[in-house]
């Protein structure tokens, strides 16, 4: 101790005091800071957002402001995520042909898969928010199809129906159909909470659960789905089933009832 | 046996095998004088007098499927794990009802067909008792004597939702689970005894552990148990009353002209059964209904957009989906208005439908029986009232399914339930007037065809030049079809003063029924036939029209 306290008037004390509390604050950050964007490849990864700029302040700029910052059309991007960009851009529900109605729907995409990617990254770096989801995360492996069928009644099906069918919300707006919903966006909704969705973040939802959703929504609202019954008559319970035995099922039987008493005996011989 | 009667029998050649088993049935039933009197029975013709059957035998399918089902199912809400064949489902928590409904769905032979035959024939049940209900309404072949067997026939209705309603419960998923919430929440909202009811119905609070044993006893004995009584009282008393006919040549209120039971209604009913039987099953072999599987089983935590119930009962959740939720608190007690009026409109709009026979013969003192059933054009006030009632009905039907008009024309919900609303009121009055004028038009084509025959769309060129359409005078039979029916002229309050000169006390009623019935056959409201001298007038002098 005695010969710390000698040399703490040396002249290079004050330089060994800086060079340590550099260190330091390096190792911590080093320690702390995300670890994704420290590796990324800085180059390729500015270029893709300078091409991703350029791609907003032409399509959704005049909207959303031309820094994402939001406009009486559109809220803020600030924040949102690359998530949130890819399904929104990725089912073509961005760009809205407008911004009136009561929901902006699901339609044809504009942009190519690079071009989304471009536009997420530019937006993610407006601030930090949920990322595109990998393959390993959406995909099939692994997954509990009983579980997720059963997280899909707890939390999905007040709208969106048992099995996906989608359903009415007020004022004409609507949980759409999730037949044909391309997996990764459907993770990317459950993630970002689009429009009328609430979001459920990782904390809500553990990523293992989202999984078995989306394998659950596969095995019943998919093309490949079989239905033991025979037609599914659109999914909707007991109205399409009203209606189709009032009119194929009455209807056939008053059909036969008219073709049976039309075939009369004759009473007497003529 | 003794030697004497093998020799007669043989002198006498023996009686064929078919006689001898009459004859042994005879002697212990009574059959010849019961088949005597009633194989000859004759029914008139006409497919909206088949309609009656179409219930029937869907019915009896009903039975016969359910028997099968039975074997299988088990009414019990015991939690169990699932271990089956179908695997969206596996190692999930269910009831022991939701578990076997599913075993039967996969596991058991043919298990799945008789589901929906069961399923789709009671669906076509009650929409056949409907139709066959609005057959009998519109041709008035309600009137006395029929008035009771009307009654039968809608408790038959009423008590098919029910047993419907009871049948669709059983499975325990989560859509009927849900139906049987909402129907415990419109037992909670009668004052004072809903609580009461629903605690004995539940053995406590829902959903308990009691519901789907008690709803299979109700389901598979108790209802359909008087169904099948109600059912045999309604046909013994169609064989009482004799059937209905049309009228025309030859038919009057005093016969019925058809064809008899046996062998031709026999044969022909015999064969309706097969082909009813045939139609149902076909759909069942080719449209799915009730996917329990896909539906999940029923947790009070769980509930899914687009829950309805199946169609009968469909009038009853668009009377909730479109009421306002209204309510009062009086004293610390909260009337939910918003469920208990839906439950009271529930029972006045379907006991408007019981009590109509009544109320018609008291407005018109219409006493007499009637055989021969009226066209709906010659009760214009009776088929108007109809008509507004079947559009009351549908347009609750359009409020049960608000969520779906809006999701597939593109509307909003809000909207759809606000044309609900309005048009429960105003659409039976429009639907009234409309079909008021359309049968009043209707009386004067007949009317105009008697006198101056069908149009046959020859264009004739007389030599002075005009164009006249060639009018076919209408045959005899046609004649008599298109006049035959009464007209009544309205109930008269009566003379204001007694035979002595005593002034007479009118009482409000008897206004009342007046007006009402000036409603039915007043001058504005029937157009009066054509008379025979009228007739004779206009046909007497050729080339006239």
């Amino acid at each position: 101790m005695k010969k710390l306290s000698v040399r703490r008037r040396h002249p290079l004390a004050a330089v060994v005091v800086l060079l340590l509390a550099l260190a330091a604050t390096g190792g911590l950050y080093a320690a702390f800071a995300p670890a994704g964007k420290a590796q990324a490849d800085a180059g390729s990864q500015s270029l893709t957002i300078k091409e991703g700029k350029k791609l907003f302040e032409v399509g959704c700029a005049s909207c959303h402001g031309t820094g994402g910052q939001g406009s009486s059309d559109g809220p803020s991007l600030v924040g949102v995520g690359a998530a949130a960009v890819d399904f929104q851009v990725g089912t073509g529900r961005m760009p809205a042909a407008t911004s009136q109605g009561a929901q902006v729907p699901r339609k044809k995409t504009v942009y190519t898969q690079t071009q989304i990617d471009q536009l997420a990254a530019y937006i993610a770096s407006l601030g930090a928010g949920p990322v595109v989801p990998t393959k390993q995360q959406y995909g099939p492996d692994g997954a509990d199809i009983a579980k997720g069928g059963e997280l899909f009644r707890t939390n999905c099906a007040q709208c969106h129906n048992f099995t996906g069918k989608g359903g009415a919300l007020t004022k004409g707006k609507f949980a759409p159909t999730l037949e044909g919903v391309d997996p990764k966006h459907i993770y990317e909704a459950m993630q970002t909470g689009p429009q009328n969705m609430p979001s459920f973040p990782d904390t809500t939802l553990s990523s293992q659960n989202k999984k078995d959703i989306i394998a659950y929504l596969h095995a019943v609202d998919s093309s490949e789905t079989t239905n033991p019954g025979g037609l599914e008559l659109g999914g909707l319970g007991p109205v399409s089933e009203g209606l189709f035995a009032w009119i194929f099922g009455l209807g056939a039987l008053i059909a036969v009832a008219v073709w049976v008493a039309a075939r009369t005996a004759k009473a007497k011989k003529s | 046996m003794s030697t004497t009667a093998n020799d007669t029998s043989r002198a006498r050649g023996k009686a064929p095998a078919g006689e001898r088993i009459a004859d042994w049935a005879d002697g212990r039933l009574g059959i010849y004088s019961l088949a005597k009197a009633n194989m000859r029975k004759i029914f008139p013709d006409h497919w909206s007098f088949m309609l009656g059957e179409v219930c029937m035998y869907s019915f009896i399918i009903i039975i016969l499927t359910g028997v099968y089902l039975t074997l299988f199912f088990h009414p019990s809400m015991n939690e169990v794990v699932y271990h089956g064949s179908y695997v969206p489902l596996q190692g999930q928590m269910m009831s022991e009802a939701f578990n076997s409904t599913l075993h039967i769905s996969f596991d058991v032979r043919g298990g799945l067909l008789v589901r929906q035959i069961h399923h789709w024939a009671a669906l076509i049940f009650l929409a056949g008792m409907f139709v066959h209900m609005m057959r009998v309404f519109f041709t008035g072949a309600f009137r006395k004597p029929r008035e009771i067997n009307w009654l039968f026939g809608f408790l038959l209705f009423v008590l098919g939702m029910f047993t419907g309603f009871t049948g669709y419960s059983l499975p325990d998923d989560l859509l009927s689970g849900t139906g049987v919430r909402f129907t415990e929440g419109a037992i909670l909202s009668m004052p004072i005894v809903g609580t009461y009811i629903s605690y004995f119905l539940f053995g406590g609070q829902f959903p308990g552990h009691d519901f789907v044993a008690r709803f299979y006893s109700i389901h598979i004995l108790l209802l359909p148990g008087i169904m099948l009584g109600l059912m045999v009282a309604h046909l013994i008393l169609v064989f009482y009353h004799k059937h209905t006919q049309f009228a025309g040549p030859g038919k009057t209120n005093n016969n019925v002209v058809g064809m008899p039971l046996l062998p031709v209604y026999m044969a022909k009913a015999g064969g309706f059964f097969f082909l009813v039987f045939g139609v149902i099953a076909a759909i069942a072999a080719v449209a799915q209904i009730n996917p329990i599987w896909a539906i999940g089983p029923y947790r009070v935590d769980q509930v899914s957009t687009g829950a309805q119930p199946d169609w009968y009962m469909g009038f009853a959740e668009g009377l909730i989906r479109f009421m306002p939720g209204w309510e009062i608190n009086f004293w610390g007690h909260t009337l939910v208005l918003g469920v208990f009026i839906p439950l009271v409109l529930f029972g006045v709009v379907l006991g408007a439908m019981a009590a109509y026979p009544f109320i018609e013969s008291w407005i018109t003192g219409d006493k007499s029986e009637h055989h021969i059933l009226d066209r709906p054009r010659n009760a214009p006030t009776r088929t108007g009232l109809g008509v507004a009632w079947v559009t009351m009905y549908m347009i609750t039907l359009v409020g049960g399914g608000n969520d779906l008009w809006a999701t597939h024309f593109h509307l909003s919900i809000n909207a759809v339930t606000w044309f609900v609303r309005i048009f429960f009121f105003v659409g039976p009055v429009i639907a009234f007037i409309a079909t008021k004028r359309i049968c009043l038009g209707l009386q004067r084509r007949d009317r105009d065809k008697v006198l101056h025959g069908r149009e046959t769309g020859i264009i004739k060129r007389l030599p002075h030049g005009e164009f006249i359409e060639v009018h076919e005078p209408l045959s005899q039979e046609q004649l008599h079809t298109l006049t035959t029916h009464t007209q009544y002229a309205p109930a008269e309050i009566g003379p204001a003063v007694d035979e002595n000169g005593v002034e007479r006390k009118v009482t409000a009623s008897e206004k009342l029924r007046a007006k009402l019935s000036n409603a039915y056959y007043g001058e504005d409201n029937q157009i009066p036939k054509p008379t025979s001298e009228e007739y004779k007038e206009i046909t007497s002098g050729h080339g006239h029209h």
